[in-house]
């Protein structure tokens, strides 16, 4: 293709590309390194029912707007964000370090900083789920595929439908489900007599329930990939193998497999990413007692009665470091095999 | 689910009279609100004025869009219908406008007392008051020759009588759901035992203190009473246990209180057996461990003065002292409305006025201690860290959050 046929092609793309990728990540950029002004506070009389007046303090308008007016953007203030208690906790880290007699007690302690407690649930769900969801996905597609003809539609809308629920009324579905007074969280109680077992008030119980969740929503996602790629496999190769005397097996080992890799290797880049900002089930489940990500604090900075942007700039910051870092083996892959292809 | 029908059947009754009233505007109208029974009414009855467009928005994540809804200019709505805590954010942010001359000009039949005078300018106008407070069983505690809890101790007594009794397992109910429902219940333990948020006139925080210890060692103790659930417990599903005769005690809030009886699928035993009461105190201390709110509604300040004269006009049709003599309108709130006289719903808000319950503070920095209590307290609650340890931790995120917030250096 001539340079600038790919350019006038390529064009749109890349508009919208920088309109809906670039922009946004310059913006939360900036927003992590600024904070809203210092507030001038004055002391004002405040009279409310049933109370009367009192003296409170309250933000001064008229000096916070001239403020505002001066530099709109906020203070700048660096990393500072990055490197509080909410984010990195440097200072307390190194505290931690400097106080604690072992890696135990390290550990323990820096459990209790919530961003180290975000990214040890997090990475948990990640390298839990990803693999669990290829092989699922994979089984399911291989099992779909042996499947007479007749039944193979019915049976893919079935394997489709948890991909389908929107995932927020797929968690709330199940979060009922294991309530102490739900189908799942009675029965539970029952087989194990105890009444006061609960699912949702244990840390562990509740990580496997999350985990479940996420491989029972996203296994459909790898199915569906596997399902369309076993149908480009080439009968040939497999009749050849089955004349070599090949088990079944043997064929998923030796045919199959090296056949569907590339498409391994795309739902696991996809899913690690996913999985990385894991939020639908934390919320659905009512589980930030227990769990929590980088993406739930983005939505706690933001949701409460007092917006915190600058925090909730420097969380979706981090997320795009950790998301770079998980992909970026698969990355390198991927940049191996295109650099091979083009020599 | 029956608030809704409560709330239909409160609105149906509602224009079949502001009809005759002819509310007329002449510019937009827009009402962001939460979302239960009395809020609804007044939405109801802004929505009932003719001339021009009255759209609400009436939702439990009213918080989460007000501001923004009115930062826009021409902001999107003209008014949001706030409480204690809720109107700081929108002070804050410096969106909503002083009503005094609204007030002078149509403001006619209100009473001093419901206006919310900041700094000497009337920003909002409350039509009701509300207050936790306990709610009981009365069969269930005379059953077993229980008389009312005045204290928490007192709870905790009737709640170990009620278990070894065998008629509930876990008697216990609150909405101590992690984040801010459990936050609230641990300002009204802490104010209880006298304990004080800030140190005096400044952001800094003072939760980790011996009030504050007291205050979460008593919650776990309340706890141990509970169904096991009780981190995801909100009020709804709190209140669903207590109609569902799973629980016979709990701290709740007024505005709930006409509901408990009249919802959908209440047994025949607690719509006999419920009763109300004034707040707890706790510690021996003479304070109640629960604090005191209005509700009001404010009008924005990024809109043109016609929407905002229409906003007020609509606003006060929906607080109108006509509603006063609907019975269902009445039991729906502690309304501050001239006219309304008690009904028996209105004991425990009352009550807790009258024991001089500390306000929810209104400071620009609470919201953030808030959000830190209720993000922080759960693992001491899972019984995971000391209560020593918990509030060191809400100590250190509020103090990260109000340094990014400029309150603190």
């Amino acid at each position: 293709m001539k340079h600038s046929t790919f350019i006038w092609f390529f064009s749109p793309t890349a508009l919208a590309m920088l309109l809906f990728i670039a922009f946004p990540i310059v913006s939360v950029l900036v927003q992590s390194v600024h904070a809203p002004h210092k507030a001038v506070l004055i002391e004002v009389e405040t009279c409310t029912p049933l109370v009367g007046c009192t003296k409170e303090t309250s933000i001064d308008q008229e000096a916070t707007r001239e403020l505002r007016e001066k530099k709109p953007i906020g203070r700048f203030i660096g990393l500072e964000i990055f490197t509080d208690r909410g984010h990195l906790a440097i200072s307390e880290v190194k505290e931690i370090w400097s106080g604690s007699e072992n890696f135990n007690e390290f550990f323990k302690k820096i459990g209790n900083l919530p961003f180290y407690r975000a990214m040890a649930f997090t990475l948990t769900f990640t390298f839990i789920v990803t693999p669990l969801v290829v092989i699922v996905g994979f089984l399911v597609a291989l099992n779909v595929n042996a499947l007479h003809e007749r039944l193979k539609g019915v049976v893919v809308f079935f394997s489709l439908l948890p991909f389908v629920i929107t995932p927020l009324i797929g968690a709330l579905v199940l979060f009922w489900m294991i309530d102490s007074r739900g189908i799942l969280g009675s029965a539970i109680q029952w087989i194990f007599a105890d009444p006061n077992l609960s699912l949702k008030a244990s840390t562990g119980l509740m990580w496997i329930s999350l985990i479940v969740y996420g491989v029972w929503h996203a296994a459909p996602f790898a199915f569906v990939i596997f399902y369309a790629g076993l149908q480009t496999l080439p009968a040939d190769q497999l009749e050849a193998a089955q004349i070599d005397g090949a088990t079944r097996t043997q064929q998923v080992r030796y045919v199959v497999l090296p056949h569907l890799m590339p498409l391994v290797s795309f739902v696991a880049l996809i899913q690690l990413m996913d999985n990385f900002r894991v939020f639908e089930p934390i919320v659905g489940f009512n589980a930030d007692a227990h769990a929590q990500s980088l993406s739930w604090f983005i939505f706690n900075d933001l949701g409460g009665e007092t917006r915190q942007f600058s925090s909730a700039s420097a969380t979706s910051v981090l997320t795009i470091i950790g998301v770079t870092i998980l992909l970026l083996p698969v990355l390198r892959r991927t940049w191996r095999d295109f650099m091979e292809k083009s020599t | 689910m029956n608030s809704k029908i409560l709330s239909i059947v409160g609105a149906l009754s509602l224009t079949a009279f502001s009809a005759a009233q002819a509310c007329e505007i002449s510019a937009r109208v827009s009402v962001v609100g939460n979302e239960f029974p009395a809020i609804q009414t007044v939405g109801a009855g802004a929505a009932a004025c003719k001339g021009a467009e009255v759209s609400t928005n009436l939702t439990a994540d009213h918080q989460k869009i007000n501001v923004p809804g009115m930062q826009g200019n021409p902001a999107e709505y003209t008014s949001a219908i706030v409480a204690n805590s809720s109107i700081v954010a929108l002070m804050n942010e410096d969106v909503i406008r002083p009503l005094d001359d609204l007030v002078a000009k149509h403001g006619g039949d209100l009473k001093s007392s419901q206006l919310i005078k900041v700094n000497g300018k009337v920003m909002a106008v409350a039509f009701m008051a509300n207050a936790q407070h306990l709610m009981y069983r009365k069969d269930v505690l005379a059953d077993l020759g229980i008389s009312v809890p005045k204290t928490y101790e007192e709870m905790l007594a009737a709640a170990e009588k009620i278990r070894a009794s065998g008629k509930m397992s876990n008697p216990v109910g609150g909405a101590y759901k992690a984040g801010w429902n459990l936050a609230q219940e641990f300002n009204n333990m802490f104010l209880g035992y006298g304990g004080s948020h800030f140190e005096a006139g400044s952001a800094n925080p003072s939760v980790n203190s011996e009030a504050g210890v007291n205050a979460l060692n008593m919650m776990k103790a309340l706890s141990e009473y509970m169904n096991p659930d009780f981190l995801t417990h909100d009020s709804n599903v709190t209140n669903a246990e207590y109609r569902a005769g799973n629980i016979a005690l709990l701290n709740m809030w007024g505005s709930r209180a006409s509901s408990q009886t009249t919802a959908e699928g209440v047994t025949d035993a607690v719509k006999n057996g419920h009763a109300i009461a004034g707040p707890m105190t706790v510690g021996g201390g003479s304070t109640a461990a629960s604090t005191l709110w209005w509700d009001g509604w404010t009008v924005a300040k990024n809109i043109s003065d016609a929407e905002a004269e229409a906003t007020f006009i609509a606003m006060m049709n929906g607080i109108s002292p006509s509603m006063m003599s609907d019975e269902n309108i009445r039991t729906q709130a502690v309304w501050l409305i001239d006219g309304y006289k008690p009904t028996d719903a209105a004991i425990g808000v009352f009550e807790a006025a009258k024991m001089g319950t500390t306000p929810y503070p209104m400071l620009p920095y609470m919201g953030l201690m808030h959000t830190a209590l209720g993000a922080e307290l759960p693992d001491f609650m899972q019984g995971k860290e000391t209560a020593e340890q918990a509030l060191a931790d809400v100590e250190a995120a509020y103090v990260a959050a109000a340094k990014e917030k400029g309150y603190l250096n």
